[in-house]
């Protein structure tokens, strides 16, 4: 048992050289559908085999906040537009290992884009660090 | 909770009200629905009215209940009467129901995630919400976990002879889970398997409730006021529990003689030995190195030689561990740590800094990684150590 946070990462440079990665605004309407479908269908799935624990989506533009001293506000700044990475979403799974995760991630990277073709989206899986076990010695 | 019969006790009947609830010819996982119901209904009722017969009002009630949760398909089968037709338990029977559900629980078909959560639920009599509160997910995706388990065994009739190595590793499993939400699951492990001892006759269920009743015996002492992680060496021994101590010497010690070692008293036998020191310099180190040296004998694993190669270091001095670890997997969990831990003994402090860095980096939980980062930060403020 163990959660593992699945990251979508959004960059224009994830895709393999021979399948440039198309953004979603040149997708049909279809297109776009059947993405949002398989990722409803995709997290119904670990719902029903019991490895889901969270997914959510993000907005692409944020802002970077920053403690400035005493007795003043906050540093605010962004969006960064030179940032290729950004962070869609993200999917939480509670699977029995490490395997499990990859095999998950690397489905849930298949989701279908342009022309119903698999985007080739990364995912990084990176596991969640738990309450220290009982026995150690 | 109700007057005279606190929670544990209550859910202490639940193998046998299913046991019984299964011998009457009812599924098992509508039988488990029925008797959780039941649970639920005893918790709400009993406090106004305590049962004579606690055992008794369960069953009827479960049956009830599993009538209620069959109604529509017992027409069909016309299995209503026949299903009343079976007598009733006798307390061997109650025993053999027991074991057989636990078997159940955790059969090979199943993962080990499935069957943790099985086991609390059917053996356990945990609720969902429980159990999913106890390992941090949602309730609707522990409800799966247990009903698609449910549907894989659906086809074991109650009753096969078991695989008892399973059902110890689930224990096992729930006991170092180490999360301390609501359910305490190393309490319920150690009920668990206590329950599990009463009706079986094997050393490995007595040296894994050894091994429990030993580490949890220094619960208390293995984290400071501030919620930082104390080191076996460093620990304030006279907070371990005595009581516990005791009973899981007791214990290993009538395993042990009855000459079927396995890895559980082996490992019972290495917290026994730890638990004898009244300071950490009285440790017989030699003793626990025969002791990993038999574990290594009975289950050939990394985590073993890494274990083995620190109490080297103990026994023989950090260099003879230093050498036994260059035997190890270095991916290893703990690998880096057990190596600092090894160099700061031999006086090389730079080193021994710089692999409790690495160590912790590579911590698979938090207060180890915190523990391992306050390491590093203690050598490096050593003078010279840089």
């Amino acid at each position: 048992m163990a959660k593992y946070l699945m990251l979508k990462h959004y960059r224009s440079s994830s895709a393999p050289t021979d399948r440039p990665f198309a953004p979603m605004d040149q997708w049909t309407p279809e297109e776009v559908d059947a993405h949002i479908k398989f990722m409803y269908d995709f997290q119904d799935k670990l719902r029903q085999t019991g490895e889901f624990v969270d997914a959510q989506a993000l907005s692409p533009e944020g802002t970077f906040v920053r403690y400035d001293g005493p007795g003043r506000p906050p540093v605010t700044d962004g969006p960064f537009p030179e940032t290729k990475d950004l962070i869609a979403g993200w999917m939480v799974v509670d699977v029995d290992d490490y395997q499990r995760a990859v095999e998950l991630a690397g489905e849930l990277s298949a989701a279908p884009g342009r022309h119903g073709e698999p985007i080739h989206e990364w995912l990084e899986v990176r596991p969640f660090l738990t309450s220290p076990p009982t026995v150690t010695e | 909770m109700t007057p005279g019969v606190d929670d544990a006790t209550l859910r202490e009947l639940v193998p046998a009200v299913l046991g019984v609830l299964a011998r009457r010819g009812a599924d098992f996982a509508t039988a488990e629905d029925a008797v959780q119901e039941a649970l639920v209904e005893a918790v709400v009722r009993w406090e106004s009215e305590p049962p004579t017969d606690a055992k008794g009002w369960l069953v009827t009630v479960a049956w009830r209940k599993f009538l209620d949760l069959t109604r529509s398909d017992v027409a069909r089968r016309g299995r209503e009467e026949r299903l009343l037709a079976q007598p009733e338990a006798g307390p061997t029977e109650s025993a053999d129901d027991t074991l057989a559900l636990y078997f159940l629980c955790a059969h090979p078909s199943l993962t080990h995630t499935s069957a943790v959560a099985l086991t609390l639920r059917a053996v356990g009599g945990l609720t969902t919400r429980q159990i999913a509160a106890a390992y941090l997910v949602p309730e609707t995706t522990m409800a799966q976990r247990i009903s698609r388990a449910k549907r894989t065994v659906s086809d074991v009739r109650l009753g096969q002879p078991g695989d008892l190595q399973t059902v110890l590793l689930t224990l096992y499993l729930v006991f170092n889970e180490g999360h301390s939400g609501d359910v305490d699951l190393a309490a319920e492990a150690i009920r668990l398997t206590r329950q599990l001892a009463a009706v079986t006759d094997d050393p490995e269920v007595d040296g894994l409730l050894a091994l429990m009743l030993l580490h949890h015996a220094r619960r208390d002492a293995r984290v400071d006021a501030d919620g930082r992680l104390v080191p076996l060496a460093k620990q304030d021994r006279t907070r371990w529990r005595t009581d516990l101590v005791a009973e899981g010497v007791d214990l290993l010690q009538a395993a042990l003689i009855r000459d079927a070692l396995g890895p559980y008293q082996a490992q019972a036998a290495i917290a026994a030995l730890h638990a004898d020191a009244r300071t950490v310099d009285e440790t017989d180190w030699v003793q626990i190195v025969e002791w990993y040296d038999e574990l290594l004998a009975l289950t050939d694993s990394p985590v073993v030689r890494l274990n083995r190669a620190v109490a080297i270091g103990q026994a023989d001095g950090p260099r003879a561990g230093l050498a036994a670890l260059s035997d190890v997997d270095d991916t290893v969990p703990r690998y880096a740590a057990a190596a600092a831990f090894l160099h700061e003994r031999d006086g090389d402090l730079a080193t021994a800094a710089t692999l409790y860095v690495e160590a912790a980096e590579a911590a698979q939980n938090l207060a180890e990684r915190d523990h391992l980062n306050r390491e590093a930060a203690r050598l490096r403020s050593v003078p010279g150590s840089r």
